[in-house]
């Protein structure tokens, strides 16, 4: 690329690089760019990183992650462009024209090398006594680059305090390398603004709203932070401790529920592929580490449709049959426990929209220290409950001091995906290398709760009961596979039409019911707003998760998390469901026995109320 | 705070969203404003601005914090800012910083007990060629001496 002269004083180094427009098509068209001496043709607006990753060619990253916006902050990416006098970030460099870019000269490789020695000079801590050890994006690279001693020294003192104030998530700003991934993620997916960097200069930090601690500020304790952290900054709430000495304990009966997400991605943990299914295996895993029973959250999850899909029903028939226009419709689910205190916080007037049913995990909680120890003869005083979830905001929801309706706290532990992997490997045990075996009774069945694990699923599983109790017929969907329910797309609508319904609900004849889908707070925001403006007057039923894809992306699943991963435990998911014998909630025998046994006056009446049910606490957004 | 100082600062600053806007690129100007009228921006203010753009509260923060002309906390009628730079280094800043803390008997970071002085050091203020320099509020004094600081604190009392 030629230089033109320029009259001005500036020295030619300074001067503006000039090149060669080429032939600009338009965006999207094709661009020649030559990376180390190998031509390339790529579309025009691909960034250098792009065009690397499309052609397997290595740059390292820190700050850039695929769910979120550029932000260019790390600049370990940096490639040389011939002509330029800097090296700039590959990530955000668009590639307009034709280029000559090296990703591996020596400038390159010493730059890189020295903004590493820098993060490093400031980085508190050991791998050894870290729980990022071996999953730690900083520490991979200090690896790469052969990192084998502190050329900028290395502190030794701690400069900010651990805030251990939040239920779910743990922040030590000593490990921050200040990539603000945590920041994009709370702000632009969840639409809650927590984090931001603080200060200036050497004294930037992330921190909270007038730096309080994070149980003092606006968080709904989601871990998509979490997840998207490159390093050991933030991490869940880890309660692995209690629960291995209650485990130690001999008095203790100790539970433990498994959720469906977790199952698909534990296996992560262990090395195997985004997809690889771990239940049966999983259940062995917990026997042999000392749980007392190992019981299936689907069996929660199928109550709670029972419980929802009633409530729903009710709350039309309240409307269509007695014309009472203070029904709250549509109606929202309120499994996801980052969705409830989303809402809580930012539109506390629309608490009654919620459905009243606990989540899955809660009335499991409430079942296992009522019907579960009324059944096994156990003393409910006895009885440790642990949920297995993919979820931070769990950790958060079993404190919730409206959480023991059983008598006792429902849920003691929520333990995430990731902790129970370590558990696992503390335990001496491979997980993929373990014989399958079954759940525990009474509640062994499994019905269509397992695909409550990706977005979409609950409203699928609810209208399949809801229809099938309306109708007498199963949903009119090839092999109940309600299609327009499944997706990734962040809002979603759809719609099944009521015909020929039972005479008991013969006023729900010709209904369409419609229904609507978001996952990830930012698009629960969208559909929140909408309301507000009293666009949803059609809709009946919202399903929202607080997390980006649903529970298979929680907070508490395996790092990394992508698009990609998160499609493929999905898959999963809907693999595994499309093998069970019963899809249907109100088919599970379990569900039927405990209505039959325990709560027999039915769904949503007395005893449901007390135990599966609860009330929502108005939070807003002023922080004191 | 008492309820009705609350409502006279949020019609304040929804008033300053009327004059500058209410996007995200308004928020330097309202803070300036309400730092002008108040000294400082409280954890109130900060919360009714960010409701009004219709951003974070932790954002507003974010900036408040990263200027150092901005604060959080009320401070001193006259704030007093010591150049820290290294060309003021060289020039002597530190014989005008230990007169500084002599005369107003406090340290940097510290407001006087009559709310009268706030004591700070602040980064590059460009007179470079007069240092050691200093600002009070808006004015700017150069060429510092120990004996020209204490007649120049004089002039303020
Ligand atoms: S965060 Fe990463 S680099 Fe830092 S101590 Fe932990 S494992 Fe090591
Ligand atoms: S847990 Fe969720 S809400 Fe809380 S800081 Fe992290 S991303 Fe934000
Ligand atoms: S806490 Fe983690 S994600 Fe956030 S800026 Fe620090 S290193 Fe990055």
């Amino acid at each position: 690329m030629e230089k033109t002269q320029h009259t001005h004083r500036a020295p030619v180094s300074h001067q503006p690089l000039v090149v060669e427009k080429g032939n600009l098509g338009e965006i999207g068209s094709l661009v020649e760019v030559e990376i180390n001496g190998i031509p390339y043709k790529v579309p025009i607006g691909t960034t250098i990183l792009e065009a690397c990753r499309q052609n397997n060619i290595h740059i390292p990253t820190l700050c850039y992650h695929e769910d979120l916006c550029l932000a260019g902050v790390c600049r370990i990416c940096v490639v040389e462009v011939e002509g330029m006098k800097v090296l700039p970030t590959s990530c955000t460099f668009p590639i307009t024209n034709r280029i000559k870019v090296r990703t591996t000269s020596e400038k390159v490789r010493k730059a890189r090398r020295h903004i590493l020695d820098l993060l490093l000079s400031e980085h508190y801590g050991e791998c050894y006594s870290c729980h990022r050890n071996g999953n730690c994006e900083l520490q991979t690279l200090a690896k790469e680059y052969g990192v084998d001693f502190y050329r900028f020294g290395h502190i030794t003192e701690r400069r900010h305090k651990v805030d251990k104030s939040s239920y779910s998530v743990i922040r030590d700003m000593d490990k921050c390398i200040l990539c603000k991934r945590c920041v994009r993620t709370c702000i632009d997916l969840q639409e809650v603004g927590a984090l931001e960097a603080t200060q200036r200069g050497d004294m930037t930090t992330i921190s909270t709203f007038l730096d309080k601690p994070l149980a003092d500020v606006i968080c709904i304790n989601c871990g998509q932070c979490i997840n998207r952290c490159p390093t050991a900054a933030l991490k869940a709430n880890d309660p692995s401790d209690e629960i291995w000495a209650a485990i130690d304990d001999p008095e203790m009966h100790v539970v433990i529920q498994t959720a469906p997400s977790p199952r698909s991605g534990i296996g992560e943990e262990f090395g195997c592929e985004p997809g690889t299914s771990m239940t049966y295996k999983l259940n062995t895993a917990l026997r042999m580490i000392g749980f007392d029973a190992v019981l299936d959250t689907n069996f929660s999850a199928d109550l709670t449709i029972m419980e929802e899909g009633t409530e729903l029903l009710l709350r039309l028939k309240k409307l269509l049959v007695e014309g009472d226009s203070s029904v709250k419709l549509p109606q929202f689910t309120s499994c996801s426990p980052g969705w409830i205190k989303y809402i809580e916080h930012f539109y506390p007037d629309f608490l009654d929209y919620l459905s009243s049913c606990k989540s899955p995990q809660q009335m499991f909680g409430a079942v296992i220290k009522t019907f579960y120890a009324q059944e096994r003869n156990i003393d409910p005083n006895k009885i440790v409950t642990v949920a297995l979830m993919p979820c931070s905001a769990k950790k958060f929801e079993c404190n919730r001091p409206e959480m023991t309706d059983s008598g006792f706290k429902d849920v003691d532990y929520g333990l995430t995906t990731r902790e129970m992997a370590q558990m696992i490997r503390e335990a001496g045990l491979h997980l993929p290398e373990l014989q399958n075996s079954a759940f525990d009774e009474p509640f062994g069945d499994t019905g269509s709760g397992l695909i409550f694990g990706a977005t979409g699923g609950v409203m699928e599983s609810a209208l399949r009961t809801a229809y099938a109790l309306v109708t007498g017929r199963p949903v009119p969907f090839e092999n109940l596979q309600i299609l327009p329910c499944r997706g990734f797309e962040g809002v979603r609508e759809a719609s099944v039409l009521l015909e020929n319904v039972l005479p008991d609900w013969s006023f729900l004849e010709g209904v369409n019911l419609k229904f609507m889908i978001a996952h990830g707070t930012a698009n629960a925001k969208k559909v929140m707003d909408a309301l507000a403006r009293g666009e949803l007057k059609d809709i009946h039923f919202v399903e929202i998760m607080a997390c980006p894809g649903g529970c298979i992306g929680g907070g508490g699943q395996p790092i990394p998390t992508s698009p990609e991963i998160r499609q493929k435990r999905a898959e999963l998911i809907y693999n595994e469901a499309a093998d069970l014998e019963i899809n249907e909630s109100f088919r599970n025998p379990s569900i039927k026995y405990i209505y039959e046994k325990f709560l027999t006056e039915g769904p949503c009446r007395h005893l449901s109320h007390k135990l599966l049910h609860t009330h929502y606490v108005k939070r807003g957004k002023y922080i004191d | 705070m008492l309820v009705s100082e609350k409502n006279a600062l949020t019609i304040e600053i929804e008033d300053l969203t009327k004059s500058f806007g209410d996007q995200r690129e308004s928020l330097l100007p309202i803070l300036q404003e309400i730092q002008l009228k108040h000294g400082h921006i409280s954890d109130f203010a900060q919360q009714e601005i960010a409701r009004l753009l219709d951003i974070h509260p932790v954002e507003v923060y974010g900036v408040v914090t990263f200027y150092s002309f901005l604060s959080t906390e009320p401070k001193g009628r006259l704030i007093v800012r010591l150049c820290q730079t290294i060309t003021c280094d060289l020039a002597g800043k530190e014989a005008i910083a230990n007169t500084l803390e002599k005369e107003l008997q406090i340290k940097f970071g510290e407001t006087t007990p009559d709310k009268k002085f706030t004591l700070e050091y602040c980064n590059c203020i460009g007179m470079c060629d007069q240092g050691p320099a200093m600002l009070i509020n808006e004015q700017v004094f150069t060429k510092l001496t120990p004996s020209k600081v204490i007649e120049i604190l004089k002039k303020f009392n």
